[in-house]
């Protein structure tokens, strides 16, 4: 017999609203980077709109892990669970955050002559959003296995972040009048590769979560 | 209070890598414990080491063995005739477990605490001074002494100084069951058993109880029963799980509550037992 049915069924329904917060700062982050590639300002008001979303999802997961915490005092396990939880919904809630500050940033640079062609960012773009994903899945089903490749693709991600941040300094060696523009986007490529260090500590947490041990990931 | 190493059988005490050794000075050694009421056997196997000055915490579901275990530290199961104990319990260099084994000074090192507050009929001074009137202290003097000093150490002092002589009765039960800890204080013992102590108080009360046990650690070596995991978890700082009649898992409590290592413990713990 399932003997804490009512407070298992909380515990599912607190997993399934971080996967819908993560699924927000997903669509949140590839809409930023297509409003920058696409130059559109329209599309980077409704990215930035939805960053309440993420804020309510984080006020309202927090406050059902407190109450978990408070009315079933859960141990072990479920103690280990809600605990994550707690630390990865501030990440999730940081992430809403840069990927709103990409949207701005999009903004900002429709104003602008282009000065290259996108390419390594939206690649970064795509490797967090894949990160992100991986990662609360992961959450969701108490599997510590993605946990390398999380660490391997934020190395990725570092490499590539570093690369365009070289590539921009050498724009603006070659030509002072971009600065602007190439600062703006060595901003961006960093939210990205902040994003992915803080899905880096998800895993952190999930490793916790599993094993019970605190392990740095990077 | 450390048990002589040397007069155990080390090499039939089968390390187990759920059971962690405790960090600091052993108080109670106990090795292949088994007891049997009738047929029925009540506990399997039981070796552990239990710490000294510490609170240690026996947690299981109902018939898991873990009562039949504490009595076994002063021998209550005597007691009960069908009971039968195989193994070694090592208290101060002696096997407490031995049928020789002086159970009335035993019972002086060992105190014990029950579930329901079991003051005799008597006044609250004649309550504490009971167990020092029977160790031969008559001294009017030196009576008034330990009963005030156990009255304090128990925390009920400053509710009862006016009132030694009125019938332990007359106090509420949370106050009954203080006065019953200071009872088995008064000869000063150096292990607290403590079956279920605060499972028929209120909220309060049982605080009261648990700072008590939090204060006397200091001081003495406490085992508690309980059936209140959040209990458990506050008051001591070693748990063992038993099931069965086995002792599952034992360790720092702060383990055993949040990364127990059976899975059975944390079916337990996290309240999927069953």
């Amino acid at each position: 017999m399932d003997i804490r049915h009512s407070f298992d069924e909380e515990l599912q329904q607190m997993k399934q609203d971080i996967l819908k917060m993560g699924s927000v700062v997903e669509e949140m982050l590839a809409g930023a980077v297509k409003a920058l590639r696409e130059r559109d300002k329209n599309l980077a008001d409704e990215i930035i709109a939805k960053d309440d979303i993420v804020d309510e999802y984080n006020l309202n997961i927090e406050q059902t892990c407190l109450r978990l915490l408070a009315l079933q005092q859960p141990m072990a396990r479920d103690l280990r669970t809600i605990a994550a939880a707690l630390y990865i919904i501030k990440d999730v809630e940081r992430m809403g955050d840069y990927a709103l500050d990409i949207a701005k940033a999009a903004k900002k640079l429709a104003d602008f002559d282009p000065i290259t062609q996108l390419v390594r960012i939206p690649k970064i773009a795509e490797i967090v959003q894949k990160m992100l994903r991986d990662s609360l899945r992961a959450y969701v089903d108490h599997s510590v296995e993605v946990i390398s490749e999380i660490a391997q693709e934020d190395d990725q991600v570092d490499t590539l972040y570093r690369q365009v941040r070289d590539g921009m300094i050498a724009l603006i060696m070659d030509n002072p009048q971009v600065a602007t523009q190439a600062v703006e986007l060595i901003l961006v490529a960093r939210y990205l590769e902040r994003i992915a260090d803080h899905i880096t500590n998800i895993g952190e947490r999930i490793a916790y979560m599993e094993t019970g041990q605190l392990r740095e990931l990077h | 209070m450390v048990a002589d190493a040397e007069l155990l059988d080390e090499e039939s005490f089968q390390k187990n890598e759920l059971h962690v050794e405790p960090a600091g000075d052993i108080c109670l050694s106990v090795r292949n414990l088994n007891v049997w009421y009738s047929d029925f056997l009540a506990l399997n196997d039981v070796s552990i080491n239990i710490p000294a000055r510490e609170i240690t915490a026996l947690i299981g579901p109902s018939g898991c063995g873990k009562s039949t275990f504490l009595r076994s530290i002063n021998r209550m199961n005597d007691l009960i005739p069908s009971a039968r104990t195989s193994g070694e319990i090592w208290l101060d260099g002696e096997n407490v477990a031995d049928p020789n084994t002086d159970v009335v000074r035993l019972r002086k090192n060992v105190g014990m605490v029950f579930q329901r507050p079991n003051p005799f009929p008597k006044s609250i001074f004649d309550n504490v001074a009971y167990g020092p009137r029977i160790h031969g202290v008559n001294d009017r003097r030196e009576l008034a002494m330990i009963v005030e000093k156990s009255l304090k150490r128990a925390a009920i002092w400053d509710e009862v100084k006016d009132d030694l002589h009125k019938s332990a009765f007359d106090l509420s039960g949370g106050q009954q069951q203080r006065l019953c800890i200071a009872r088995a204080l008064a000869v000063e013992p150096k292990v607290l058993l403590m079956d279920e102590p605060a499972s028929a108080l209120d909220p309060i009360s049982t605080l009261k109880i648990e700072e008590l046990m939090h204060e006397l650690k200091n001081e003495i070596t406490i085992v508690i029963v309980t059936h209140n995991m959040q209990q458990a978890a506050r008051v001591s700082g070693y748990t063992g799980f038993f099931l069965m009649g086995e002792l599952i898992e034992f360790g720092r409590s702060t383990d055993i509550f949040t990364t127990p290592r059976d899975k059975r413990t944390e079916d337990y713990v996290t309240g999927r037992f069953g």
